[in-house]
């Protein structure tokens, strides 16, 4: 191991985050370079001192309480909304057009709005997915078993395609949400790498596949059929993107023989 | 959300406010700005609250905090990502503290404050995260959206910055 490979490993050993065998591979170089076990102590005390002179810090009072308050104010305007909806009939459709609205509205915002602050979204909940234990919410890879799972739990019924035979076995899907609406999560595998599939109704015509880079992720987003969608992998730029025509093309398709 | 929601909220969420705050006023350097920030972040928890599905509550809350933070950053034209990696700009900053101040007692502590303010937000956060809140590398990958392998260079290159800034004999001694 040379000492420019080391140089990334020397904090996650001096934390005791390496596995086993890169530790011991780290203490053999240290074994033998004056120069890395330096720096490996001079890190070592820089850490130490940080920890003894940089603590933690304290909320103030007045932050607490505002937090407090502003958490059981949200809960009681969330109980009213609930409450109201069965009673009485007209306020209930009221409201039901209002949502419909608000959704239009959403959809005309995802399309108009930051699509940066859309694709933070994306990437944290890819992260997420593959950190908990939570891939999916039903696993299968069927698409006659995945498909009919999303109705009654969506307003929309997303396509769901495998993709086997391109190389793209279906895992499963899951719901999720992003800028705070529902939308559907189909799960693909592409040898050991995961691609979450995120897909919402949206009102763009259609937009061709195109790749953004975020956070060493790569994702690929468009519209085509009546639905928006973002791919979003740790696989190469390259293949993501065969994989996302290969859903654009399957959206289309769709839509023209529903 | 109901009353039960609420209460889960509020054994589970509310517990981590100071990490919230500690996170928050590091990024932004300003206690006042931390205030309305975690504030504006725990808004957002109650109305996500919904949609999270268990695992590390506070890994969760600290990723609303940080994207939070980050919005506030760019809303107030402190751009992020041009100072993250200038090593033009960030490459040799050293403390301005006469020597001899430095010595006196708290010194030390206030020498390390300044080189942590000093460093650019993307190493900030991640020894901030590590040393001063004891976050795991798996945590922080979680809360930054970067794979563990990142989580351990970036830390590497921001201990080495702060030891450029603070001379060892500053921290060496004890």
């Amino acid at each position: 191991m040379s000492c420019e490979t080391l140089s990334d490993k020397l904090s996650g050993y001096l934390d005791g985050e390496l596995d086993e065998r890169a530790a011991a591979e780290v203490e053999a170089h240290l074994r033998q370079c004056v120069t890395c076990s330096a720096r490996l102590e001079q890190e070592r005390r820089l850490r130490a001192a940080v920890q003894a002179h940089v603590p933690p810090l304290r909320a103030p009072e007045r932050l607490r309480s505002n937090v407090r308050a502003m958490v059981r104010a949200q809960a009681k305007r969330a109980r009213r909304r609930q409450t109201w909806l069965p009673t009485w009939a007209a306020t209930a459709a009221a409201l039901i057009l209002g949502v419909a609205g608000g959704w239009q509205l959403a959809t005309w915002r995802a399309s108009q709005g930051d699509e940066s602050d859309l694709a933070a979204q994306v990437v944290a909940s890819h992260v997420r997915s593959l950190q908990g234990a939570h891939l999916t919410d039903i696993a299968s890879s069927e698409h006659h078993t995945v498909k009919p799972w999303f109705a009654g739990k969506l307003d929309f019924s997303p396509p769901v395609a495998d993709f086997t035979t391109e190389g793209f076995p279906l895992i499963g899907g899951r719901l999720d949400y992003l800028r705070e609406r529902q939308v559907a999560v189909l799960v693909y595998g592409r040898r050991q790498h995961v691609i979450n599939l995120f897909v919402w109704p949206s009102r763009d015509a259609g937009a061709a596949p195109s790749p953004v880079s975020r956070r060493g992720y790569h994702a690929v987003h468009g519209a085509a059929g009546g639905m928006a969608y973002w791919a979003i992998s740790d696989l190469n730029e390259a293949e993501l993107s065969q994989f996302a025509h290969l859903v654009a093309a399957d959206l289309s398709h769709s839509t023209a023989q529903p | 959300m109901d009353s039960t929601a609420l209460v889960r909220f509020e054994e589970t969420v509310l517990p981590h406010l100071d990490a919230a705050y500690t996170l928050a006023r590091h990024l932004l350097r300003n206690e006042h700005d931390a205030e309305d920030v975690v504030q504006d972040a725990y808004l957002r928890a109650v109305r996500h609250f919904g949609g999270y599905r268990g695992g590390n509550v506070r890994s969760w809350l600290l990723m609303i905090v940080r994207h939070t933070c980050y919005s506030w950053l760019r809303r107030h034209k402190v751009d992020a990502r041009s100072t993250e990696f200038d090593e033009t700009v960030h490459g040799d900053l050293r403390i301005a503290d006469d020597p001899e101040a430095q010595m006196l007692r708290g010194a030390l502590r206030e020498a390390l404050d300044q080189a942590i303010e000093a460093l650019p937000v993307a190493f900030r956060e991640v020894v901030i995260l590590r040393d001063v809140q004891g976050l795991s590398y798996g945590e922080i990958a979680e809360v930054v959206g970067i794979p563990v392998g990142t989580v351990m260079s970036r830390l590497s290159r921001a201990r080495e910055r702060l030891q450029r800034t603070l001379p060892v004999e500053d921290y060496g001694r004890n």
